[in-house]
């Protein structure tokens, strides 16, 4: 059991508001992302959730019980950190152990527990040794081990996987997934990464300037952004925007044009422009084109599509896929 | 291109360290081979280097005249005791000024360190007739608390600086592991600042060990300790120079000793934050 729910609340320091009045319900088992660029409040409503800061008003509920005066270390929750904060002077052992013997686990239960969970990560020829012997994805693992060693009712990840090279990045990726259907415990984990956000999660809340902008599946929030800010976020190379004149021939106010949903001819097309770059990803190539009155436009296509930079082509935007936002960057139904 | 240094800088550089430091070090090495010459050979023109004719009379006499074992109880009894009345009230300081900070935490931590700018002599005549009226004049409690007192600043400086360098993730951690604030302490944060802290007890421990000041002005004989017992040997009616150089000897050695076994602790502690 862990589902939580954030009722109302903020928090500022000193007179700067850091979170205006947030409603959210997590449900229990869910995999849930915060995302949003650096600043957006996203690791103080983790930290909030944790117990780790104090909130300004409103309530925090876990499991229905109101937690929010409750301490850390009475709610429940385990937490990895982007910077491991493992126990520089304890073996791997010890520091796996750490959350059971602090709950007056018995030791036999203890070194059975911690050998069980050092075999799902991998760890077990490394127990004797000290953090600071080990790799980062180690060190990574040890942080998890020490989250899943016990029966948490919520894992709480603060971007963990950011201090990783990107090869790395993506097997932790799948391990916390596989991690997830194995135990079925409630996740909440923070990344300014929307890729970790749509490959890993259930449900993505969306925070920009500590505000929810969409809370949705992965795929809601890719095919219904609710306004220009996510449908920006949400999506890879990022959505093209097109303002003024263009914009107004589908009665909007800017209209949002994925990369995806445009096609590239030589010949004719609604929009003419100059490749700027090109670049191969093998399986995909990505154009950065130059329109004419338009700006940058960025175009996604297969991967054999031969244009080169400084070739004139026509783009022609799928009509099915075009997005349109009023004024405000409310996405328009 | 990448700088190399060649080998006739280095050797260069390590003369000169060592230039430096045996000049550093002569005067100590002059006072301890005077300690073995008799009277006749101290005061020799042009001196000896080497006693021409080793002695120990010097430091039994020295123990006859003046009972260094005497002024060497009261150095260790100040030195140990007001560092560990320093720590007392320092770690505690330093730990809340470190973990929980408030926007004053700075001023009061300058604020600490300004008193060591004042001259010590200005608060002298306060201090003595505070410690006449209370009786502790030539006493060894309220040597202590004296000592305790000036270095406190420095002491919770460095404990500060070392606090500061533990993670407060770790410490959250912890909290999110279950530990209350007892078990976080013990767990957790005194095995990590133990070195921090450590380093802080030797370097209080030799600065209160050689503080003349207050030890010379608020001693006669019976709390006295070994910088009493030094000053004694220099009177009005003349210089001894090998009593006094084994004098000088005998209440260096100690700390001499605990900074020779313990440099690589100190260096760590006077350095500390400085380089990361």
């Amino acid at each position: 059991m862990g589902s939580i729910a954030l009722e109302n609340v903020t928090k500022s320091f000193g007179n700067h508001s850091v979170i205006p009045p947030i409603n959210l319900k997590i449900e229990d088992g869910q995999f849930v992302v915060f995302v949003g660029p650096s600043g957006c409040g996203k690791s103080t409503l983790l930290r909030l959730i944790a117990g780790l800061e104090d909130t300004s008003s409103g309530i925090i509920k876990i499991d229905g019980a109101d937690m929010t005066d409750t301490i850390p270390a009475k709610r429940q929750l385990s937490m990895v950190f982007q910077s491991y904060a493992l126990y520089p002077h304890m073996s791997v052992y010890n520091n796996i152990a750490f959350p059971l013997k602090m709950a007056n686990v018995d030791k036999a239960t203890i070194d059975q527990k911690v050998k069980a969970a050092a075999r799902t990560l991998n760890l077990t020829d490394y127990l004797e040794r000290r953090p600071r012997m080990l790799s980062g994805g180690q060190r990574q693992r040890v942080a998890i081990g020490r989250a899943i060693v016990r029966q948490p009712k919520a894992f709480l990840f603060d971007e963990p996987l950011s201090n990783l090279d990107a090869a790395l990045r993506v097997n932790m990726r799948l391990e916390i997934s596989e991690l997830h259907q194995q135990l079925k415990t409630t996740m909440i984990y923070v990344t300014h990464d929307q890729v970790e956000a749509m490959t890993m999660a259930d449900k993505i809340v969306v925070l920009n300037a500590g505000n929810i902008e969409q809370y949705g599946t992965p795929m809601e929030l890719y095919r219904t952004p609710a306004n220009r800010f996510v449908a920006g976020f949400i999506g890879s190379p990022k959505m093209n925007f097109v303002d003024g004149a263009e914009a107004a021939k589908f009665n909007a106010f800017s209209i949002g044009v994925r990369p995806e949903h445009m096609t590239i001819a030589k010949a004719s097309g609604t929009w003419k422009g100059t490749i700027g770059v090109a670049e191969h990803l093998g399986s995909d190539t990505f154009f950065y084109v130059h329109c004419d009155g338009l700006g940058p436009v960025t175009v996604r296509t297969e991967g054999n599509e031969d244009f080169k930079p400084g070739d004139t082509v026509w783009l022609t935007p799928d009509p099915a896929h075009i997005y349109r936002f009023d004024k405000t960057g409310v996405a328009i139904h | 291109m990448a700088r190399t240094v060649s080998t006739q800088t280095k050797w260069g550089w390590t003369i000169a360290a060592w230039v430096v430091a045996l000049i550093i070090f002569f005067p100590i090495l002059w006072t301890i081979l005077t300690a073995f010459k008799t009277e006749g050979d101290a005061i020799l023109f042009p001196p000896a280097f080497l006693p021409p004719h080793w002695t120990l009379e010097n430091f039994f006499e020295v123990q006859a005249r003046s009972d260094y074992f005497h002024h060497f109880f009261n150095s260790v009894v100040i030195a140990v005791g007001s560092t560990l009345l320093a720590l007392i009230v320092a770690v505690p300081a330093a730990w809340s000024m470190a973990f929980s900070p408030t926007k004053r935490t700075r001023d009061i931590l300058m604020w600490m360190l300004s008193t060591k700018m004042m001259p010590a002599v200005g608060v002298l005549v306060p201090i003595y007739l505070i410690f006449k009226n209370l009786s502790l004049l030539d006493n060894l409690a309220g040597l202590t608390v004296i000592l305790m007192l000036i270095n406190l600043p420095i002491v919770i400086w460095m404990l500060y600086t070392y606090f500061k360098e533990i993670p407060v993730d770790i410490l959250e951690a912890c909290r999110m592991d279950g530990a209350t604030l007892w078990r976080e302490i013990v767990y957790v944060l005194l095995p990590m600042a133990v070195p921090g802290i450590a380093s802080t007890m030797l370097l209080n421990i030799i600065l209160a060990w050689n503080e003349a000041f207050w030890t010379l002005n608020l001693t006669a004989a019976n709390a006295a300790p070994l910088t009493a017992f030094i000053a004694s040997y220099s009177s009005p009616e003349g210089l001894f120079w090998a009593k006094l150089s084994a004098a000088s000897t005998l209440a260096i050695a100690p700390i001499l000793l605990l900074g020779w076994f313990s440099q690589k602790q100190l260096v760590r502690g006077l350095t500390f934050g400085a380089v990361k």
